[in-house]
Parts: C-alpha cells; structure tokens; sequence
C-alpha cells in the first residue's frame, strides 16, 4: 500500500502506477458530475465549456447556496454540502468520459462494474473511494466552487472545484484489472451457502 | 388537544434540517458497536471516518450526508386529538418546503417523467405523509425520516410462494443483501417485511429499515427471523462501504402482516448508515423534540 499526494491535473503514467490499496490525496481541481448531467452530455448532446482531460470527476450533486459571485464564491456559489453518490448508476458513462473527455479518474462510492474495469485497463484510469455519507468531512476539503456549467441541471450541474488535501481516497480499481469490490463480492458468493445452512435453509 | 397548525408547520421545518445533522443515539451506539467488533483494517478505518464525521456534522452545523433524500413524514394521532387532516397535511408540506428555501437544503425532488426539479422538496404525493392513530391521550407525533436514495435503491419485492415456505423469506434477503453490495452505503439497517399485500409488504420493510436499533419485531417468529438474518447476512464479509469486513449491517429488522392463503411476500427496503430520523411529540404541554 502506498500513500501519495497526485496534483490534478495529471499523466497516464501517474494514474497507471496506482495500485488497489493505496491511499491518494488530491490537490488542485475536480469536476462533481451526476445522472443528469451525464445523460445530457452522452444522451442528448450538450457539451460543455470544461475541459476535463487528465482530470478527475466526483459523483456528486452538492448542496449550494446562491451568493453574489466574489473571489471567495467565484460561481456565485457558497458550498453547503458536498459529498458523493453511489456510483453504480452511472457504469455506462466511464468509457466515453475517458474517450471523449479524457477523464483520468472517478472518485465515488459503492463502486463501479466490469464494463468500467475494462475502460481502466484500456484508456488507462482508477476509481478512487471516497466513504459515502461522510458529506461533513468531505466539505471541510473544498475550498470553494470555481465554476459551474450546464446549471440548468441544478443540483446535477458540472461543477468545478477548488480542493486542498481531498483524501485521504482508497483506490478502489485500478488499470490493471483489479477492483475491490469485485473481491468482496466474490467472498461474499463464496460465504453464501453456508450463511443459508446456518440459518436453516434446505440447499 | 387542539393542534396548534402554526407549530405543526415550524415543527416540520425544524425536523427535516434536525434529521439532516443529528444522528440518533440508538446509531451511534450501533456504531460503536460495530467498530468495537470489526477485525477488517479497511472497515475498520472507515468506521473510523463515519464516526469522525458524526462529529463534524454537529460541530460545524453541516448535514451528515449530502443527499437531503424524499422527505417522509409519519404522523400518528392520538385520542382526544382535534385537527383538520387535510390543512395538517398542507402544514407539513408546507414546512417541508420552508426548510429546503430558507435554510437552504438541495432539494432532491423532481418529476418522474421529465425530470424538472422544483427546488422544494416536494412535488406530486410528497413528502410521503403516512397517518396512523395510537391509543395514546391528548398525543400527536411526527416522525421526520429523509430517505437517502442510496439506499431506497436497494428496494426489492418477491411475490413467493407458500411452497417455497419461510426458506424463501432467508433466501431472498441474503441475495439482497449481496446485489446491493457496498450502493446502499453499508453498514445498514436491513428491513424486511414479511406478508401482508404487494404494497403493505413494501411498506411494512421501510417500517422495519427505519425503526430503532435495539428495538424487536412484536411477532415472535418475525424477532427470531431477525436474529438468525443479522448473523447471516454479517458472515458475507461485504462490509464497510462493500470493501470488506464483518459490519455489513447494524441489523436486519422485520415487520410482518397476516397474509392470504396463496401468498408468502417477502421486500426488502434498506436503509444506509446515515440512518436519520427525527420526532417531534405535541402535547398540552407543549411540542418536545427527539428522535
């Protein structure tokens, strides 16, 4: 297991030595992405002024309140709460995320499936884990919300924020094929008949 | 009694953004609990950091969890109460909204079909308001519970049955509890319900995932079944977040109804370890808040 810092954006060959295991700090920016705003820019061909290439995008849709935009709330926009959502729903999205935006990692909870595994190993990117329902604690790592694109999709904008020590995040998959949660639930198949026989259940 | 509508819109608000920041006791004692028992270093430390940021929520006066959820409102009259139901309902709704425009909260909320969120917290038939009576004297409670999506998404129904018998029931919630993996945000509180209709059976696991730690099913083979299903389901080692470790579920709750003769429902509704809920009792005496 190794702990590191990584300054978005970043390089293939950053992303490509991360392992399963490890733990990564962020600094510098990331884009907070969701159902919405991947099913306009995938389904119904928006796009966006954001270039995303080499970066890393949080499932998320944060709570935000509406200020006058100064230099400390540059988008118009104070950060109330911010943390992430369950992964799962967006799988379909990792591939063109990363062929058509460039996008290095994706930082979420719950986990993402084999079809997102794939795209790692292929395009060269990681799932790092952030512990859903932590909001609190992950507010505390946002500096401030720089920008916002698409905010007619509001919650489920593309927002762009300003972050310092965002972490310590488990890397969950990697681009060599290796995914945690697809080890776990292995395991848990595995435990499966005799969690049954213990309580009674007939095989 | 005669409800005071004013206060039931102000309780209203005030429940919604008090369940939002504040964890029950029941939680966080299950919290200890579990982390005094995992042996996983990464469920470990991630136990670790949900119970760190039980704390910064409540220092900083922030929400634990980004996702405000679908609001619901549980309402139960008592005797010798007098109130209008439906300005109660619009009371409720009304707070409801207030809290998610005056604090501000992110409103959750859109329409199922287009997609528009209003921004209110509310929208066709929510807030969910579920009314029910008890028999207790001159008592009104409202029971707020943000129903994080996370977890309302690991929401399953099986119309078994009876041959397939109680195996059916066992079955069913291991392989739930195994597909929804680390989406639901585990450590969670499972809830079953067991018979009744279609929708009772839905109905009565959402009672069951947001019931009280350390509180029993009322039918003796539903407590048993909650037993043998905590153990069960804590033996999969999904853990944590679904990376690993004996805390995959505070507990496994169930609620049973009578069923029909041809029927053997089991559902499945969990909720995350956000497990948020907030009360708040009126009396002659006055509105008092707790969990």
């Amino acid at each position: 297991m190794t702990e590191l810092t990584l300054r978005l954006p970043c390089s293939e060959a950053d992303v490509r030595k991360l392992r399963v295991g490890d733990r990564v700090t962020l600094e510098g920016t990331l884009f907070g992405i969701r159902d919405a705003t991947l099913i306009h820019m995938f389904d119904r061909g928006r796009t966006t002024r954001f270039d995303l290439r080499d970066h890393a995008v949080l499932h998320t849709a944060p709570g935000a309140k509406k200020v006058p935009p100064s230099a400390e709330h540059p988008a118009g926009y104070a950060p109330l709460c911010i943390g992430t959502t369950t992964s799962a729903r967006m799988e379909r999205f990792t591939r063109p995320l990363m062929e058509r935006h460039g996008v290095r990692l994706i930082i979420g909870k719950g986990g993402l499936g084999p079809e997102t595994s794939k795209a790692f190993r292929d395009l060269g990117g990681a799932y790092l884990a952030v512990i859903g329902g932590t909001a609190a604690l992950e507010t505390t790592w946002i500096e401030r919300i720089e920008d916002v694109d698409l905010d007619d999709l509001n919650p489920e904008s593309l927002w762009k924020f300003r972050v310092r020590g965002f972490g310590p995040l488990l890397v969950g998959m990697d681009s060599h094929g290796a995914s945690l949660y697809a080890d776990v639930q292995g395991r848990a198949a595995d435990r499966r008949a005799a969690a049954l026989k213990s309580i009674g259940v007939r095989g | 009694m005669i409800v005071d509508l004013a206060a039931v819109e102000e309780t209203a608000k005030l429940l919604y953004i008090r369940a939002l920041k504040i964890l029950p006791p029941d939680i966080k004692e299950g919290f200890k609990r579990l982390d005094a028992a995992e042996t996983d270093p990464t469920g470990k430390s991630i136990l670790k950091t949900m119970i760190e940021n039980i704390g910064v929520a409540e220092k900083t006066n922030n929400l634990l969890c980004q996702d405000t959820g679908i609001p619901i409102y549980n309402v139960t009259i008592g005797r010798r109460v007098q109130v209008d139901g439906h300005a109660l309902k619009e009371a409720i709704i009304k707070g409801c909204e207030r809290a998610t425009r005056e604090h501000p909260l992110r409103s959750s909320i859109v329409h199922p079909i287009t997609r528009v969120n209003a921004h209110t917290s509310s929208g066709e038939r929510i807030p969910v308001i579920n009314i029910d009576f008890s028999a207790e004297d001159e008592t009104l409670t409202i029971e707020m519970i943000p129903k994080g999506s996370g977890s309302e998404n690991g929401s399953f129904l099986k119309m078994a049955i009876p041959a397939e018998g109680v195996d059916a029931i066992k079955t069913f919630v291991v392989d739930k509890v195994i597909e929804a993996g680390g989406r639901v945000c585990p450590p969670t509180i499972v809830g079953v319900g067991v018979g009744g209709t279609a929708d009772l059976c839905m109905h009565l696991a959402k009672i069951a995932a947001t019931r009280a730690l350390g509180s029993r099913c009322a039918d003796a083979e539903g407590a048993k079944l909650e037993q043998e299903l905590s153990r069960a389901v804590n033996s999969l080692g999904i853990g944590p977040q679904g990376l690993g470790g004996n805390a995959t579920a505070f507990a496994v709750h169930v609620e049973t109804a009578a069923t029909h003769i041809t029927m053997n429902p089991v559902a499945v509704n969990i909720q995350c370890h956000s497990a948020r809920r907030a009360t708040a009792t009126f009396t002659p005496k006055g509105v008092e808040l707790g969990f």
